[in-house]
C-alpha cells in the first residue's frame, strides 16, 4: 500500500512551494494560472454555444500550423507561432463550414474529419523534418509546464521581469480579459439570439471567426505548457464548472477565473505530492473541483436535487 | 389617400427570390406594406413565411431583387427594425435574467462596446411593465412559462423603439392571457403609428387580429386588406391539396359572406 500512495509530508506539499522552493514553483503555479485563465474565458463562450468540440479540433490542428510556419520562418519566436496558429484555426474553421454546407456530412462528423486529418499532417510534418523542427511529440502532445522555471527572464530596461512563456501568457491573458470585456455585449446576444445580433447589425460570421482566431491563439500559447490534449480540459472546465454554481453570465466569468486559479494552485501541490506531471495534475484538480461543483450547487447540484422543494407556481408551469 | 406624395414606405420588396440548395423557397416577390398597419402573413408549413422575415433582415441572402426598409438598404435603417425571433429558436437555459434579455433590445442603439445607461434600464423596465413582466426582472429565463417567455421577447422588441416590426410566430404555444396581452400590444403599437409584420399560423385568428393579409406560398398570392383577401378562393390557392384541414374555415368563410 505505502508503494502505491507516495508518502504524504504536508512540509514539503504545503510549506515548501510557498518558501524555498517558491522560486520555482511560484512561477509554475503563475503560469498554470495564466494558462487556465485564458483558455477558460473563451471557453465560456465555446460551451454556450454548445461548441466544444470545436475547441478540441483547433487544439489539434494548430500543429500544423506551428511546424509549417517554423519550417517557412525557421524561427520559434511566439509571432511566428501566433501566425501559424491563426492560419491554422481559420482553415479548421472554413474546412469544417465547408464539408458541412456543400455535403451531407453532419457538422459533428465533420469536425471530426478535419482536426484528426490535420493533427496526423502534423505529426508526419513533425517527424520528417523532426532535425529541423525544435518540437517533440511528447512535449506537443502534454507540454511541460515545469520548464518555465528554468527559462532565462525577460528583461525591461534591465530588470528581469518573468521567463518568456509566461510573460507571453500574461500579455496573451490580459489581451483576451480585455476582449472579452469590451465585446460583453456583442458575444452575449450573438451567442443567445444569432437572428437578432443579425438584424443589430452585428455579423454572426464575423463574432465566430473572431473567436476562433481568439481561440487559436490561446491554444497555440497554452500548447508548449499544457499540450495539446490537455488544453482542452482547460477551456471546458471552469467554463462548465461556474455554469453549474451560476445563472448569470458575468458571475459565470468571474467564477471560471476563480476556478482557473484554484486548480492551478491545488493542482502544483497535487504534482509535488505525487511528483507527478504538473499540467496533468492541474486538470485533475479542476475535474475535482467540477465534481464538487455538480454536487453540492446550491441551486443546482445532485444533492439540492434531491431535497425536496417547492418551486414557484410559474416556474413550475413551464 | 393614395394620389398624395408619399414618404418611402416601411417595406418595399421588389422581385425577392430566395433558394436553399438550389430549391426557390421565395419566388418574385413583390410587395410595398403601407405605414401604420397590422399585417398578418399566412400560408401552409414550408411556404416560406420565416424565410421572408430572415430575408428582409439579411440573415439569409437573397438570390435576387432588393428589398427597402423606409426607402434604404436594411444595413442603413438597422435601429428602424425591431424583431421578434421563434422562441424555440434560442436556448433558454442560457445564463442571462429577464432583465437582461430585454436590455439586448436596447444594443442596436447602444452601438459597439458601450454599455446600457440608466436610460437604457428605464426604458427596458417601462417595456416589462407593459407585457406585465417587470415583477420578473431578476428571474433566470429558464424558470418562465412559454407564454412569459414569448412575452420578453415582445418587451425586448418594444426596448427597440422601431418603427417596423417583424415578428415571428408570437401566438406559437402561448396561453390565452398571453394571446390577449400580445394582441392588445400589438394594436397598442400600431396606434402609435408603428407598421407590424406578423407570421401567423391560426386562421380563424388572423381573420380578427390583422388589418391586412399576406398570403404567400412560395410567391405571394395575395396582398390586401383582411376582408378582401379572406375569401374561400385565395385560401384555396394559397392552401392548394391541404384543403382538408381547412375546409371548416372555409365554410365559415364562405357562410359569413353570403
Amino acid at each position: 500500500m505505502n508503494d502505491f500512495i507516495p508518502n504524504f509530508d504536508a512540509r514539503a506539499v504545503f510549506v515548501s512551494p510557498w518558501t524555498d522552493t517558491f522560486a520555482t514553483y511560484g512561477w509554475i503555479m503563475l503560469m498554470g494560472f495564466l494558462v487556465t485563465v485564458a483558455c477558460g474565458l473563451i471557453g465560456n463562450y465555446l460551451i454556450l454555444r454548445r461548441m466544444a468540440l470545436v475547441g478540441d479540433a483547433i487544439s489539434h490542428s494548430v500543429l500544423p500550423g506551428i511546424a509549417i510556419a517554423f519550417l517557412v520562418a525557421q524561427s520559434r519566436h511566439s509571432l511566428v507561432m501566433f501566425g501559424g496558429a491563426l492560419a491554422a484555426g481559420i482553415v479548421t474553421t472554413l474546412l469544417i463550414e465547408t464539408i458541412h454546407r456543400r455535403s451531407r456530412v453532419k457538422q459533428d462528423a465533420a469536425i471530426g474529419i478535419v482536426f484528426s486529418s490535420l493533427f496526423a499532417v502534423g505529426v508526419i510534418l513533425i517527424s520528417l523534418f523532426a532535425s529541423q523542427i525544435d518540437l517533440d511529440a511528447d512535449c506537443v502532445l502534454y507540454g511541460e509546464i515545469s520548464f518555465v522555471a528554468l527559462e532565462p527572464l525577460v528583461t525591461i530596461g534591465g530588470i528581469g521581469i518573468a521567463p518568456e512563456s509566461v510573460f507571453v501568457m500574461f500579455l496573451v491573458a490580459a489581451v483576451v480579459a480585455t476582449l472579452v470585456i469590451l465585446f460583453y455585449k456583442e458575444l452575449l446576444v450573438s451567442s443567445f439570439d444569432s437572428g437578432l445580433a443579425a438584424s443589430l447589425g452585428i455579423n454572426p460570421t464575423i463574432m465566430h471567426y473572431s473567436l476562433m482566431c481568439a481561440l487559436s491563439v490561446v491554444v497555440v500559447s497554452a500548447f508548449r505548457s499544457v499540450g495539446a490534449i490537455l488544453v482542452i480540459a482547460m477551456l471546458i472546465l471552469p467554463g462548465a464548472t461556474a455554469f453549474l454554481i451560476t445563472y448569470r453570465l458575468p458571475k459565470m466569468m468571474v467564477l471560471s477565473v476563480v476556478h482557473s486559479a484554484l486548480s492551478s494552485v491545488l493542482g502544483v501541490h497535487l504534482a509535488i505530492w505525487l511528483d507527478c506531471a504538473v499540467a496533468s495534475a492541474i486538470v485533475v484538480a479542476g475535474a475535482g473541483l467540477f465534481l464538487l461543483a455538480w454536487i453540492f450547487s446550491p441551486t443546482q447540484g445532485l444533492i439540492a436535487r434531491f431535497r425536496p422543494q417547492l418551486l414557484p407556481i410559474e416556474a413550475a408551469r413551464t | 389617400m393614395h394620389d398624395t406624395p408619399r414618404p418611402a414606405p416601411p417595406l418595399e420588396i421588389h422581385d425577392l427570390t430566395v433558394a436553399y440548395h438550389r430549391k426557390p423557397v421565395l419566388y418574385g416577390i413583390d410587395l410595398e406594406i403601407p405605414p401604420g398597419q397590422l399585417v398578418g402573413i399566412v400560408g401552409p408549413n414550408g411556404a416560406g413565411k420565416s424565410t421572408l422575415i430572415k430575408a428582409i433582415m439579411g440573415v439569409v441572402p437573397a438570390a435576387s431583387g432588393w428589398i427597402k426598409i423606409f426607402g434604404e438598404p436594411f444595413k442603413k435603417n438597422l435601429t428602424r427594425v425591431g424583431y421578434v425571433p421563434q422562441r424555440e429558436s434560442v436556448d433558454w437555459d442560457f445564463p442571462v435574467n429577464v432583465m437582461d434579455v430585454v436590455l439586448m433590445g436596447r444594443y442596436g442603439q447602444l452601438g459597439l462596446i458601450k454599455r446600457p445607461s440608466r436610460r437604457d434600464y428605464e426604458i427596458a423596465r417601462e417595456c416589462l411593465e407593459k407585457v406585465q413582466l417587470l415583477a420578473y426582472a431578476d428571474r433566470q429565463i429558464a424558470n418562465l412559462s412559454g407564454g412569459q417567455q414569448q412575452r420578453v421577447f415582445l418587451a425586448r422588441a418594444l426596448a427597440q423603439e422601431s418603427d417596423l416590426y417583424l415578428m415571428d410566430e408570437p401566438f406559437a404555444g402561448v396561453d390565452a392571457a398571453t394571446e390577449s396581452a400580445i394582441v392588445t400590444l400589438l394594436q397598442e403599437l400600431k396606434n402609435r403609428g408603428k407598421t407590424i409584420l406578423v407570421v401567423h399560423h391560426d386562421l380563424p385568428t388572423a381573420r380578427s387580429y390583422f388589418d391586412m393579409l399576406l398570403l404567400i406560398n412560395t410567391r405571394v398570392v395575395a396582398f390586401g386588406p383582411t376582408d378582401e383577401v379572406f375569401t374561400p378562393e385565395l385560401l384555396q390557392t394559397t392552401y392548394g391539396g391541404r384543403l382538408t384541414i381547412l375546409s371548416e374555415v372555409i365554410q365559415q368563410v364562405g357562410s359569413s359572406a353570403r
